[in-house]
C-alpha cells in the first residue's frame, strides 16, 4: 500500500461500472483487479456509498406548504391575466 | 427515481392547449423535484423558491410552442436548470466572488484509503452527515454539481441529462465522474474522523 493513487486511471471505469456501462471484457479485467487491490475495492465501495447517501438524503421530497401556496398564488395571477376567452 | 417519466400524450395535448387544470397537475407532480434541485444548486430556500416560480411561469408561457417529439419532463428541467444557472451567474457577477472551486487533486493523496462503509447506519442518517453532504456538494463547480444532481439524484439518464443541459453525452460523463470522485474524497475526509471517533469509544 506504499504507492497511493496508483490506480487513479480506474476512476472513470469505476463510475462506468456503477452505471453498468462497462464493456464486458473491461468489466472482467476490473473485477479481477478489484479482487487483488484493496485500495480500489474501498474506493469503489465508498464511491457507490457516496451516491447512495445523496439519493437517500433527497428521498423524502415534498414541497413546503408555504412554497406551494405562494407558487400557486403567483401562477393564479398569470392565469387571470392570460385568460382565454370564455373561461 | 424519476428517470424516463412520461406524461400521457392526451395530458400533454391539454397542456399545449392552455388547460389550466392540466397545468396545475403538472405543477403538483413536478414542483417538489424542481424545488429540491434549486435548493441543492442555489443553497438557500429563497433563491430556490424564486427559481421554482420563474420556471413554471416560463414553462407556462412556452408550452404553446412545445414540440411533442421531445419529452415534456426533460423540457421542463431544461427551463429549470437554465434558470438556476442564470441565477448563479448573476450572483457571481454581483458579488465578484468566484464560486468555481479550485479543483483539488485527490484529497487522499499520501493518506491511507479509508473504508467508511462499515460505519453504523445511524452515522449516515444523522443531521451532521446531512449538512456534510450539503457542504461537500457546494464545493463542486456549478456545472459538475448540476450533472451530479440530474444523473445521480434525479435519476435522469446520460442522454436525458445531455438534452437538458444542451451538451454532448461525453461532457455529461466526464463531469459526472469528476463530481462523484470529488464528493467521495470530501466525504472520506469527514468519515475518516468519524471512524477515529468510533475507535476512541470502543
Ligand atoms: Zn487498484
Amino acid at each position: 500500500m506504499g504507492k497511493r493513487g496508483h490506480c487513479k486511471e480506474h476512476l472513470r471505469q469505476f463510475s462506468d461500472y456503477i452505471d453498468g456501462e462497462l464493456a464486458p471484457d473491461i468489466c472482467a479485467q476490473l473485477e479481477a483487479h478489484l479482487q487483488e487491490c484493496r485500495d480500489c475495492q474501498v474506493v469503489m465501495n465508498t464511491l457507490q456509498k457516496t451516491i447512495d447517501l445523496y439519493q437517500v438524503a433527497e428521498g423524502e421530497e415534498t414541497l413546503p406548504e408555504g412554497v406551494r401556496s405562494r407558487l400557486f398564488a403567483r401562477l393564479q395571477i398569470a392565469q387571470s391575466t392570460g385568460k382565454k376567452p370564455g373561461e | 427515481m424519476s428517470a424516463a417519466r412520461q406524461f400521457p400524450s392526451e395530458f400533454v395535448d391539454r397542456l399545449i392547449a392552455g388547460d389550466w387544470q392540466a397545468f396545475n397537475e403538472l405543477v403538483d407532480q413536478t414542483s417538489a423535484g424542481i424545488y429540491g434541485l434549486g435548493l441543492r444548486m442555489l443553497g438557500n430556500a429563497q433563491d430556490a423558491e424564486d427559481m421554482l416560480q420563474e420556471t413554471f411561469l416560463k414553462a407556462h408561457n412556452a408550452l404553446r410552442g412545445f414540440e411533442k417529439r421531445s419529452s415534456l419532463y426533460t423540457w421542463l428541467y431544461r427551463i429549470a436548470t437554465n434558470e438556476a444557472l442564470m441565477m448563479l451567474r448573476r450572483r457571481k457577477s454581483e458579488f465578484h466572488f468566484d464560486s468555481e472551486p479550485v479543483t483539488q487533486e485527490e484529497a487522499e493523496n499520501g493518506e491511507e484509503v479509508v473504508d467508511w462503509c462499515c460505519l453504523p447506519e445511524k452515522e449516515f442518517i444523522s443531521e451532521e452527515t446531512r449538512s456534510e453532504l450539503t457542504r461537500a456538494a457546494v464545493k463542486l463547480s456549478n456545472a459538475m454539481r448540476m450533472v451530479f444532481l440530474l444523473r445521480d439524484v434525479r435519476g435522469f439518464s446520460t442522454r436525458e441529462t445531455a438534452e437538458i443541459l444542451q451538451v454532448n453525452e461525453e461532457v455529461v460523463k466526464t463531469r459526472l465522474v469528476r463530481a462523484r470522485v470529488k464528493l467521495r474524497d470530501e466525504l472520506s475526509g469527514y468519515f475518516r474522523e468519524r471512524l477515529q471517533g468510533q475507535g476512541n469509544n470502543g
